[in-house]
């Protein structure tokens, strides 16, 4: 958290155009999606699993959206059945992790591959861009006297609802109890499998409610809408200090680490550095964010070899 | 053990949306919903004696960096602005999606670009953030991929649909003596602008200059290099009467230049296109082609510097029939809805392909 506020400070003093309120409310527009997504993967990740097929639930409930728009039903209609859409993609990649018992990396791999497919089977390489004037001005619109846009109040909303699961409620212990052993979390009675699989759905969900925000935030209903997303939505989980190996992490840790990307490469992009540029610093940074802790853990290992009168920390 | 619960949970989810569906009848639908208005929205007048203004922040937005073509294209852009006494930049994605440029717009409109440079991965996804940097005072001009008209100041388009099919037509006849039969090589069966070109060189060919000339066949390559050479290896075996083809694609012209260089036919059967002097270079020079057509990609960059200058020196405002000068291009004249055609496809032969390298 530390790092965001002088990651913004920096850019502040040394950017031209960071701290403006419209450059803050461009980033915020920006960052909504991957915010979104990460607070159900960083539940997802806590239980020591993954979905990677966000991204890719993301573009074809876009595609859908289009469809289904052009096929004239109304958005009020719409919206719901995208939802529901994304609570059934999301309960396929968990019957396949529950009850099949499959590693979670290898299913959703290959639903990041099935539903990206399935979005140009729907709409093939057109886009749906005729969405009406007043809902894609709402996808944008800020809340007024402020460079705010409302969609920050919806991530605000859904980061509390899922804050508070995680850190304030029996699941979320059992979750971080799952991610730590999951065979010890099952024989103190609870039930791993339907766990996760509503955590599979909950991402499904949330995953289509940012292609629902995307779809009119750009206007553009488009099977390849989010490609890639994932992998930002993962970097931003795992820089927020939510462990790739599960039962350690918070949430307000993962929105910091939303942040500290968005800010980044915005101000590095406001910097004139280069796409290139930017991609290698955003890999490095995740490198460092996976390596720095278990260096961390290694070097606290050696000491304690070296001094056995040392209370044993528990991570 | 779970099933139970879940089923009915997701049951319940499925009547949810079910009663909102009730719910929400005469809600907005497509029919039902205006469409705002799509044409060029040009307000004011320019002025035509007004001074160029120098130190003009002129800054490119390709569809990605790195790719051959805007390297190109911006490269004309660049020479264009230092002739302007200009600022010059590139920016953009590194991958060529929808909504990836809309950032870097907002990144520019930020900085206080004068001019924003772009060609559109999407007509629609940047639209919103070109409107907003327009609000923020940048002229938008779009180059080779246009958005909606109503969200930039003037489109500098590569070629007409025309002047492509009366270029093709033309190579084609005077390889081939004016007589003879020839098929097309073509992308995807779907393409949007292929089937215009085709239809247009359709029409082109009903002149009576080319009545002794008979199309056979279209053939569709789907823009894949191998597919491409099949399918031109099919066509010479079932037409062997054929004298030429027409391939108004890079990659299928590239890939049917490769076969007819390996082949009994060389130099026998006439090959023209759309292809890129780097792609087409040694099938040139070993006598396969003998000549094929492309825009100049650095033109279009270099026309696009002028055009914004002159709108940001309020010159021109992107109305219809505006004329502005373009360095070393000559004069241009704003067509409809704002749209500036940078002039028929060059000609690559011989004697001047190795002055290009794109």
């Amino acid at each position: 958290m530390t790092t965001v506020i002088l990651v913004i400070l920096a850019a502040s003093v040394g950017v031209d155009g960071f701290a403006s309120g419209r450059n803050w409310g461009f980033l915020l527009l920006d960052l909504a999606p991957i915010a979104l997504i990460a607070l159900p993967m960083t539940l997802i990740v806590v239980t020591g699993e993954i979905d990677l097929s966000v991204a890719s639930i993301l573009g074809l409930t876009s595609a859908v959206m289009g469809q289904l728009w052009v096929s004239n039903l109304p958005l009020e209609l719409i919206v719901p059945l995208i939802l529901l859409l994304g609570a059934l993609l999301g309960a396929v990649n968990g019957l396949f992790v529950t009850r099949f018992a499959l590693p979670s990396l290898a299913v959703t791999i290959g639903t990041l591959a099935l539903y990206r497919g399935l979005a140009f089977v729907v709409l093939g390489d057109r886009a749906v861009a005729d969405f009406p004037f007043s809902w894609t001005e709402a996808a944008i619109s800020t809340i007024p006297g402020t460079p705010v846009p409302w969609v920050v109040v919806l991530v605000a909303v859904l980061a509390i609802g899922f804050g508070v699961l995680l850190h304030a409620t029996p699941v979320g212990r059992a979750l971080f109890a799952m991610g730590n052993n999951a065979d010890a979390a099952a024989f103190s009675g609870i039930s791993v499998g339907r766990t996760k699989f509503w955590l599979y759905v909950a991402a499904g969900v949330v995953s289509a409610l940012a292609g629902v925000f995307w779809t009119l935030r750009y206007g553009s209903a488009r099977a390849d809408n989010g490609t890639g997303l994932e992998l930002q939505v993962v970097a931003a989980v795992l820089l927020g200090g939510v462990s790739i190996f599960g039962g350690r992490g918070t949430l307000l840790g993962v929105l910091g680490g939303v942040l500290l990307l968005g800010t980044l490469r915005n101000a590095l992009q406001l910097a004139d550095v280069s796409a290139d540029a930017l991609t290698v610093v955003t890999g490095a940074l995740l490198i460092v964010s996976v390596v720095g802790p278990n260096a961390v853990r290694m070097a606290r290992q050696h000491l304690r070899r070296r001094s056995p009168a040392l209370n044993p920390a528990k991570p | 053990m779970t099933r139970r619960p879940t089923l009915r949970a997701l049951t319940g989810l499925a009547l949810a949306a079910v009663l909102a569906t009730t719910a929400a009848c005469g809600g907005t639908t497509r029919s039902g919903s205006d469409d705002g208005g799509s044409g060029s929205q040009v307000t004011g007048k320019g002025d035509p004696d007004a001074p160029t203004k120098s130190g003009l922040k002129i800054s490119y937005l390709p569809k990605q960096i790195n790719n051959p073509y805007f390297t190109v294209a911006d490269g004309g852009g660049k020479v264009a602005v230092t002739e302007l006494k200009g600022v010059y930049k590139e920016v953009g994605p590194s991958d060529a999606s929808a909504s990836s440029q809309v950032s870097y717009i907002n990144t520019l409109s930020q900085q206080g670009t004068d001019v924003i440079v772009t060609s559109a991965n999407d007509p629609n996804a940047i639209c919103g953030a070109l409107k907003q940097a327009r609000a923020a005072k940048a002229k938008v001009v779009t180059f080779d991929s246009d958005t909606d008209p109503s969200c930039r100041d003037m489109f500098i388009n590569q070629v007409t649909a025309q002047g492509i099919a009366e270029n093709q037509v033309k190579l084609i006849s005077d390889q081939i003596g004016g007589a003879g039969k020839i098929a097309i090589l073509s992308a995807t069966p779907n393409a949007t602008n292929q089937n215009a070109w085709i239809e247009l060189m359709k029409t082109e060919l009903k002149k009576p200059e080319y009545s002794k000339i008979q199309l056979v066949t279209t053939a569709y390559g789907n823009d894949d290099d191998q597919k491409s050479f099949q399918e031109t290896q099919g066509l010479l075996a079932s037409n062997p009467d054929l004298k030429g083809i027409i391939s108004p694609t890079t990659v299928g012209v590239a890939a049917a230049a490769r076969y007819l260089s390996g082949s009994q036919y060389k130099g026998k059967v006439a090959l023209t296109g759309l292809g890129t002097p780097n792609q087409m270079r040694q099938y040139i020079k070993d006598g396969t082609v003998k000549n094929f057509a492309l825009w100049k990609p650095a033109d279009l960059g270099y026309l696009a510097a002028y055009a914004g200058a002159a709108l940001a020196s309020g010159q021109i405002v992107g109305a219809e029939g505006e004329k502005f000068k373009a360095g070393k291009l000559g004069e241009y004249t704003v067509g409809k809805d704002g749209a500036v055609v940078l002039g028929p496809p060059t000609v690559f032969d011989a004697s001047n392909i190795d002055q290009f390298n794109f």
